[in-house]
C-alpha cells in the first residue's frame, strides 16, 4: 500500500492538519516507509480471529448518578485562549 | 555514600533516624538540578520553592509522628502528569502555556504518601518517541555519554535518576517508554499490569496500552513506589478494583523452583550477540539461585511492531482530536475562520513525529483501510495475547533483552522513524499483551548500560520485582553511577 500525496493531503484535511507544499513530499515518503513496515501484517494469519481492543476482559463500570464535582468553571475557563463572559470565542461560524 | 547515590529504602532509614532532614534531602537534590541540569536538559520545570515548602511539611508531619510511606522523600514527575498550578507541557508546544487545574491520581496519591515532588521532567513530545529528540524543549542527554540520546519517551526521568539528580521518577510506558530508557540509563524500571495504576490526568496517548509506572535505582525502590502508586481509581473507568498486592514483603522469597522462559523471538540472527549474552548471563545468575530455564517460543511477537503502529497512532489520532486550539494550549494567530483555527493550531502547536502518527491514524481508522489494517492489527494482538497466554502455562516469568543495542547518539535515528520505531522490538509486544515487565541494569557494553526485562503474568509485579530483588542482591550493575563531576 503506498500513498500518493493527494491521498495523505485529505487525510491531512479529516486530521485538521495543515501540511504546506514544501513538507508534502517528506511527510508522505515518511508514511510510506511507516506503512510499508505495517503491511508486514497482512503476512499473518488471522481468519477467525476476534479482534482484541483492550487487553483486560472489563465490564463498563457503572455508578450511582449523583453530582461528584465541584464547579471549576473559573479554573476551567481560565486556561482558554480567548474567552468572554464565560464562552468560548472563535472565529464566526454562522453568518 | 553520597545521599544521590543511595537507594529510596536508604534515605528512608536516614529521615527515620535523624541523619538528615526532609529539607536537607531536598537542598541536596535541587543543587544537583542546578549544578547539572543545564547540560542533561533532564527537566523541563523545577518546582524549587513548592519541593521546600513540601519538604518543610514532611518533616513536621514526621516530628508528629505521622509520617506516610514516602515522608520526605524527593522525586520528580514525569512531564505527562497532571500537577495543579504547575506548567504540564507534555514536552509539546501544545501545552507549554498549561496549567494543570488538578492533580493526576498518580501525582495525588505519592504526595498523600509524603513524597516532595522536584520538578516535572523532560519527554518526547506526547510520549511519542524512543530517544527524546522529539521533546519541544530540547533533547535530553544521557548521564553516561552526553553524545548519546537517553532513550524514551520517559528519557528526561530516566536520565535524572542515573545522573543522581532525583532518587526515583515516575515514567510512562505505551510501547517501552519506562523499560527502554532504563535500559540505556542503567536504572530499574517497571511498567505495571495495564490497569494497576490509574490513568486519570495522565495525558493519553494510546488509551488501551499506557500505563504509569515507577522508575528508581533498584527493584526494591521500585516495590516501595508502586504500592503508594498503584489502586483503583474510580476516576479511570479502566482502573482495576482489586487489591494492590504486598510487593515488599515478598522481595527475599527464594528463586527455588522458578521457572524462566527464554522465547526464541528476544534473540534473532542479527541481534548483537554481546547483548545476547548480557541477557544470558544475568539467566546463569537466577539457575545459582535455583531457577529453572525453559525454552519458549512467541512466534506472533514478530507482528509486534506493525501492530503496535497502527492501533497506537488510531487511539492517538482518536486523542489528540481534543487540542483545538479553542478551550486550552496552543491557538494560532489572527485565524480566518474555524477551519483555519484548528489546522494551524494543531500543525503549529504538534511536532513532526505527533503529526505523523496522528496522520498515520487517521489514515488506519478511514473508510476503506480499517478492516485490513485496524481490525487485523486487533486481531493479530489477540495473537500476541495468546502466545504469552499460552508461555505462562509453563513458565512463572519470561525473560529477554530490554533493548537491542546501548544508547545510541544524538541523530543517529531522528531522520529515520521505522528504524527509530525498531528501538521498541522487545518492550512492544508486553503492552498490547497488557502484561507487567521491568527492566534491570545486567551488564555494560563499552561503558554503556544494558538492561534485561523480566516478563510476568497479570498482576504478578510481586514475583518479577522479587526477580529483580534477588538479582540486585547478587550483583552490583544497578549500583554503578556515571561520572558526573567531582562534587558532593
Amino acid at each position: 500500500m503506498a500513498l500518493d500525496r493527494e491521498t495523505v493531503a485529505q487525510v491531512a484535511q479529516l486530521a485538521r492538519l495543515r501540511l504546506d507544499e514544501t513538507e508534502s513530499a517528506a511527510v508522505t515518503d515518511r508514511l510510506n516507509e511507516i506503512l510499508g513496515m505495517v503491511d508486514e501484517l497482512q503476512q499473518a494469519e488471522v481468519a477467525d480471529v476476534e479482534p482484541m481492543a483492550h487487553p483486560l476482559e472489563l465490564a463498563q463500570p457503572l455508578r450511582a448518578d449523583e453530582v461528584t464535582e465541584s464547579d471549576r468553571r473559573d479554573d476551567v475557563m481560565g486556561l482558554a485562549p480567548a474567552e468572554e463572559g464565560g464562552c468560548y470565542l472563535v472565529p464566526r461560524v454562522v453568518e | 555514600m553520597k545521599l544521590h547515590e543511595q537507594s529510596l529504602a536508604s534515605l528512608k532509614a536516614g529521615l527515620e533516624q535523624g541523619d538528615f532532614s526532609s529539607r536537607q534531602l531536598t537542598q541536596h537534590f535541587l543543587e544537583r538540578i542546578r549544578s547539572l541540569d543545564p547540560r542533561l536538559n533532564s527537566f523541563i520545570t523545577v518546582t524549587a520553592d513548592a519541593a521546600l515548602a513540601a519538604a518543610d511539611a514532611a518533616d513536621a508531619a514526621r516530628a508528629r509522628g505521622e509520617a506516610g510511606p514516602l515522608c520526605g522523600l524527593p522525586l520528580a514527575h514525569k512531564d505527562i502528569f497532571c500537577t495543579r498550578g504547575v506548567r504540564t507541557s507534555c514536552g509539546s508546544r501544545m501545552l507549554d502555556n498549561f496549567t494543570s487545574p488538578y492533580d493526576a491520581t498518580v501525582v495525588a496519591r505519592m504526595a498523600a504518601a509524603g513524597a516532595v515532588m522536584l520538578g516535572k521532567t523532560n519527554m518526547d513530545e506526547f510520549a511519542m518517541g524512543s530517544s527524546n529528540e522529539t521533546s519541544y524543549y530540547g533533547p535530553v542527554r544521557n548521564p553516561w555519554d552526553q553524545d548519546r540520546v537517553p532513550g524514551g519517551s520517559s528519557g528526561g526521568s530516566a536520565a535524572a535518576v542515573a545522573a543522581g539528580l532525583a532518587p526515583a521518577a515516575t515514567g510512562t510506558d505505551t510501547g517501552g517508554s519506562i523499560r527502554q530508557p532504563a535500559a540505556l540509563n542503567g536504572i530499574t524500571g517497571l511498567k505495571p499490569t495495564y490497569g494497576r495504576v490509574s490513568r486519570l490526568g495522565m495525558v493519553a496517548f494510546a488509551s488501551s496500552l499506557d500505563q504509569a509506572g515507577p522508575m528508581a535505582r533498584s527493584a526494591a525502590d521500585c516495590a516501595l513506589l508502586l504500592e503508594a502508586m498503584a489502586g483503583h481509581d474510580p476516576g479511570d473507568s479502566t482502573s482495576v478494583d482489586r487489591p494492590v498486592d504486598d510487593c515488599q514483603t515478598g522481595l527475599d522469597r527464594s528463586l527455588e523452583g522458578l521457572t524462566v522462559g527464554l522465547p526464541e523471538e528476544f534473540f534473532p540472527q542479527n541481534l548483537d550477540p554481546r547483548i545476547a549474552e548480557v541477557t544470558r548471563e544475568a539467566v546463569r545468575e537466577l539457575e545459582k539461585q535455583g531457577a529453572r530455564v525453559v525454552d519458549i517460543s512467541l512466534p506472533t511477537m514478530k507482528y509486534s511492531v506493525p501492530a503496535y503502529y497502527v492501533i497506537a497512532p488510531a487511539e492517538a489520532s482518536s486523542n489528540l482530536a481534543r487540542f483545538d486550539g479553542v478551550r486550552y494550549g496552543y491557538r494560532c494567530e489572527h485565524p480566518e475562520n474555524l477551519t483555519d483555527l484548528y489546522e494551524r493550531s494543531r500543525s503549529g502547536g504538534f511536532g513532526d513525529e505527533v503529526q505523523r502518527r496522528i496522520l498515520v491514524g487517521t489514515w488506519a481508522l478511514s473508510h476503506g483501510y480499517y478492516d485490513a489494517y485496524y481490525l487485523r492489527a486487533q486481531r493479530v494482538r489477540r495473537l500476541i495475547r495468546d502466545d504469552f497466554a499460552r508461555a505462562f502455562e509453563k513458565v512463572d516469568v519470561i525473560m529477554g533483552p530490554t533493548t537491542p543495542e546501548t544508547a545510541f547518539p544524538l541523530g543517529a535515528k531522528s531522520g529515520d522513524p521505522v528504524n527509530m520505531y525498531m528501538a521498541d522490538v522487545f518492550t512492544i509486544a508486553v503492552n498490547l499483551a497488557g502484561l507487567p515487565a521491568l527492566s534491570m541494569p545486567a551488564g555494560q557494553l563499552d561503558g554503556l548500560p544494558a538492561g534485561v526485562q523480566v516478563i510476568g503474568n497479570y498482576f504478578d509485579e510481586a514475583r518479577i520485582l522479587n526477580v529483580a530483588h534477588r538479582y540486585q542482591q547478587a550483583t552490583d550493575w544497578h549500583r554503578r553511577s556515571p561520572d558526573t563531576g567531582g562534587e558532593a
